[in-house]
C-alpha cells in the first residue's frame, strides 16, 4: 500500500491497526482484501462467507430495505460487502472499521448486513474512498438490525472524486429499547450522492439519531434525506443535518412519521451558503396519532456580518473569524458517542474545514 | 491616547455622526450619555472600525497613529477593547474559544481565563455556546470577562449596567473599577442609567445628541441635570452656558 493510499484511508477513519480497532474489513472494487476481528464479541466477515456460514442470514437479506429501484436490483444480482455482528451481551466499544474502496470498476456493488444482538453494543466506522482517477459508481445496500436493548453507532465518512456517483440504500430495524446512532460526513467533491436511509422503529422505547455534515462543492449534487418511521409506543427519532454549499447543490430532506402513540421526533436542518450554491431543505412531519410530538426547524443563510465583526473585535482577522464561525456551524453535539468516534468525526470535519476555507 | 477629529459617519446610507470631536488623554475615563439613537454606540463602533459604520469625513487617531482605515483586528491589537451592549449569539462557538482569543490579545495564560471567570462567576458557562441561552446578566459578565482578558489600554463599555440586577451590577461595577483604576488606561463608558458610575471614577461626562457632542462637563453634574431636566432640558442649559 502506498503512503498516499494509507493517508487516504486514515482520512476516512480507517487505521488498519489492531490496537485501535476491534475488527477490520477492506474491499477493493468487488474483491474483499482484508477481514479480521480482534475482539471475541464481534464477528467480521465478507457477506459471501457469512451467507455460507449462517443459513439464517438469508432471512435478513432485503428485510430492512426492498429491491426498490434499478440500483438495488443490480445489487440483488451481484454483490460483495461485509457482515458485522456483535454477539448477545458483547460490548464492542472500540470501533470496527469497514472500508469500501472504489478503484477501477464501473460499478461497485455492495450489500452489507450489520446486526447488534440483544444487549450488545457495537461501534462501526465505515470509510468509503475512491482512487483519484476513479470515475465509477458506488451502490451500497446496507441493512442494520438493532435488537432488544442493543446500541449500534454507525459512522460513515465519504471521500470521493468529482466524477463519481454514489447511491447508498440503507434501512435499519430497531427493536425494543434499542438505539441506532448514524453519523455521516461527506468531505470531498463528488458528482452525485443520492440517498434516503430509513429507520423503522418497531420496538417500544426504541430510538434513532441521525446526524450529518455535508459539504457541496462546485459541480456536486448531494441529495440526502433521512426517514424515520415511528411505529412503536414511545419510540423517538432525531434527525440533525448541517449542510454547507460552496458552489454545489444540496437537497436536504427529512421525513418523520409518527405512527404510534406517544412517539417523539425532531428534525433540524441548518444550511450555510458560502459565496454561491443552492440548498433546498424539505422537512416533512407526518402524524397519524393525536398524542405524538413532532417538530422541525430549518434555517439557511450566510454568515452574519455582525458575528464576523464581533470576532474581529476579539482580535481575529476576517478570515479567522469566518473559519471560527464555520467550525462552530459544523459542530454537532452527538449524544451517546464514544470518545474514539468523536475524535474520528472531529478529524474528518477538520479536514473538511481545511479544504473549505 | 485617542483623538477623534471632525468625524462624520453613515450607517446604511444614513448620517448618524456629525463632526464629532473628542480627545481622551492617557488615564482619562469618559462617561457617554445620550438618548436612544443619538449615536453613542455608533461612535464606539466607528472608533473600532465596524465596516457598517462608513466614515464620510474626519479621522481617528489612536496612540498618535491614524487608524481611520485600519481593520478592526489591528485596532484591537494596538490596545482597544470593547464590551458590547448586545453581542450576537454564535452557535457552536464556545465562550472558552472566544476567551482564548481574548487572552491571546492580552498576553494572558490559560490559567488567567479560569481565574477571571471565577471572579465573574462565569465558570459554569465556559463550555456553552456563546450567549446562547445566557441571561441578561450573564451576557454582560461575559463581555466584561472578555475585555479583562484583552487587557486593553483603551476600554470601551457599551451599557455594561443595562438590564442587570443589583448583584450583577455590583460584580460588574467592581470588576470594571479594578480594570480602569490602572492609570495608563483610558476609556469611554456608555450608560443610560448612570448606575455604573457608583462604582467607577469617571473624569468627564459627555452628552451626545443627534449625532453630535452637545456638552462636556463633570459627569456627576451632567447626570444630575439629566435626571432633573431630561436630555432636552440639560442640553438647553448647556447651550446657554456656552
Amino acid at each position: 500500500m502506498s503512503d498516499e493510499f494509507v493517508e487516504r484511508l486514515k482520512s476516512v477513519g480507517i487505521e488498519l491497526d489492531s490496537k485501535k480497532r476491534s475488527g477490520s474489513f477492506l474491499q477493493e472494487d468487488q474483491v474483499v482484501k482484508t477481514v479480521s476481528s480482534f475482539f471475541a464479541g464481534v464477528e467480521v466477515m465478507s457477506i459471501k462467507e457469512a451467507l455460507e456460514k449462517y443459513d439464517w442470514l438469508e432471512d435478513y437479506m432485503w428485510r430492512a430495505i426492498d429491491v426498490q429501484d434499478d440500483y438495488t436490483a443490480e445489487v440483488s444480482e451481484e454483490f460483495n460487502g461485509y457482515f458485522i455482528r456483535s454477539l448477545p451481551g458483547a460490548k464492542v466499544e472500540i470501533p470496527v472499521e469497514a472500508c469500501l474502496y472504489l478503484k477501477s470498476v464501473k460499478k461497485q456493488k455492495v450489500h452489507n448486513i450489520v446486526i447488534a444482538e440483544d444487549n450488545s453494543e457495537l461501534n462501526i466506522i465505515s470509510g468509503c474512498v475512491s482512487h483519484p482517477t476513479a470515475t465509477g459508481m458506488h451502490i451500497g445496500v446496507s441493512e442494520f438490525f438493532v435488537k432488544k436493548n442493543a446500541k449500534l453507532t454507525f459512522t460513515m465518512i465519504h471521500r470521493w472524486e468529482r466524477d463519481i456517483e454514489v447511491r447508498p440504500r440503507s434501512g435499519a430495524v430497531i427493536e425494543e429499547n434499542g438505539t441506532f446512532i448514524s453519523n455521516y460526513v461527506l468531505m470531498s467533491p463528488v458528482k452525485l450522492v443520492q440517498m434516503y436511509p430509513t429507520a423503522y422503529l418497531r420496538g417500544k422505547n426504541s430510538k434513532a439519531i441521525f446526524s450529518s455534515v455535508i459539504i457541496a462543492r462546485e459541480g456536486s449534487v448531494i441529495d440526502s434525506g433521512v426517514r424515520a418511521v415511528l411505529s412503536a409506543n414511545k419510540s423517538s427519532a432525531e434527525i440533525i443535518s448541517r449542510a454547507i454549499s460552496k458552489g454545489g447543490k444540496v437537497i436536504s430532506k427529512g421525513h418523520i412519521i409518527g405512527d404510534a402513540p406517544e412517539v417523539k421526533g425532531h428534525l433540524e436542518c441548518r444550511g450555510l451558503i458560502l459565496n454561491s450554491g443552492i440548498i433546498h431543505a424539505i422537512p416533512e412531519l407526518e402524524a397519524r396519532y393525536p398524542n405524538v410530538e413532532l417538530s422541525h426547524e430549518a434555517a439557511i443563510g450566510k454568515i452574519a456580518e455582525d458575528e464576523i465583526f464581533y470576532l474581529m473585535s476579539r482580535g481575529l482577522t476576517r478570515d479567522e473569524a469566518i473559519s471560527t464561525i464555520v467550525r462552530g456551524f459544523l459542530e454537532i453535539e452527538i449524544k451517546g458517542l464514544s470518545d474514539v468516534l468523536k475524535r474520528e468525526i472531529n478529524r474528518a470535519i477538520q479536514m473538511v474545514e481545511r479544504e473549505l476555507l | 491616547m485617542l483623538r477623534v477629529v471632525n468625524l462624520s459617519v453613515e450607517v446604511n446610507g444614513k448620517r448618524i455622526l456629525n463632526n464629532v470631536n473628542l480627545y481622551v488623554k492617557e488615564g482619562e475615563v469618559y462617561a457617554l450619555f445620550g438618548p436612544n439613537g443619538s449615536g453613542k454606540s455608533t461612535l464606539l463602533n466607528a472608533i473600532l472600525g465596524n465596516p457598517s459604520c462608513k466614515v464620510v469625513s474626519g479621522r481617528i487617531m489612536f496612540k498618535k497613529k491614524d487608524i481611520t482605515n485600519l481593520p478592526t483586528y489591528e485596532r484591537i491589537r494596538m490596545g482597544m477593547g470593547i464590551a458590547f451592549q448586545n453581542p450576537p449569539k454564535i452557535g457552536g462557538v464556545k465562550l472558552i474559544d472566544v476567551l482564548r482569543f481574548c487572552a491571546k490579545i492580552g498576553n494572558f495564560s490559560e490559567d488567567k481565563i479560569f481565574e477571571f471567570a471565577e471572579k465573574l462567576n462565569m465558570r459554569d458557562l465556559l463550555y456553552r455556546d456563546l450567549n446562547l441561552g445566557f441571561s441578561g446578566g450573564e451576557v454582560k459578565r461575559s463581555e466584561i470577562l472578555q475585555v479583562m482578558l484583552m487587557n486593553p489600554d483603551f476600554v470601551m463599555l457599551d451599557e455594561p449596567d443595562s438590564g442587570v440586577d443589583l448583584d450583577n451590577l455590583t460584580l460588574i461595577g467592581r470588576t470594571v473599577n479594578d480594570l480602569l483604576r490602572d492609570e495608563r488606561k483610558s476609556g469611554i463608558v456608555i450608560t443610560h442609567t448612570g448606575h455604573i458610575l457608583d462604582y467607577i471614577d469617571v473624569d468627564y461626562g459627555i452628552i451626545m445628541y443627534n449625532g453630535r457632542i452637545a456638552c462636556i462637563g463633570d459627569p456627576r453634574d451632567i447626570l444630575k441635570a439629566i435626571r432633573k431636566d431630561g436630555y432636552e432640558g440639560c442640553i438647553k442649559r448647556c447651550l446657554m452656558n456656552l
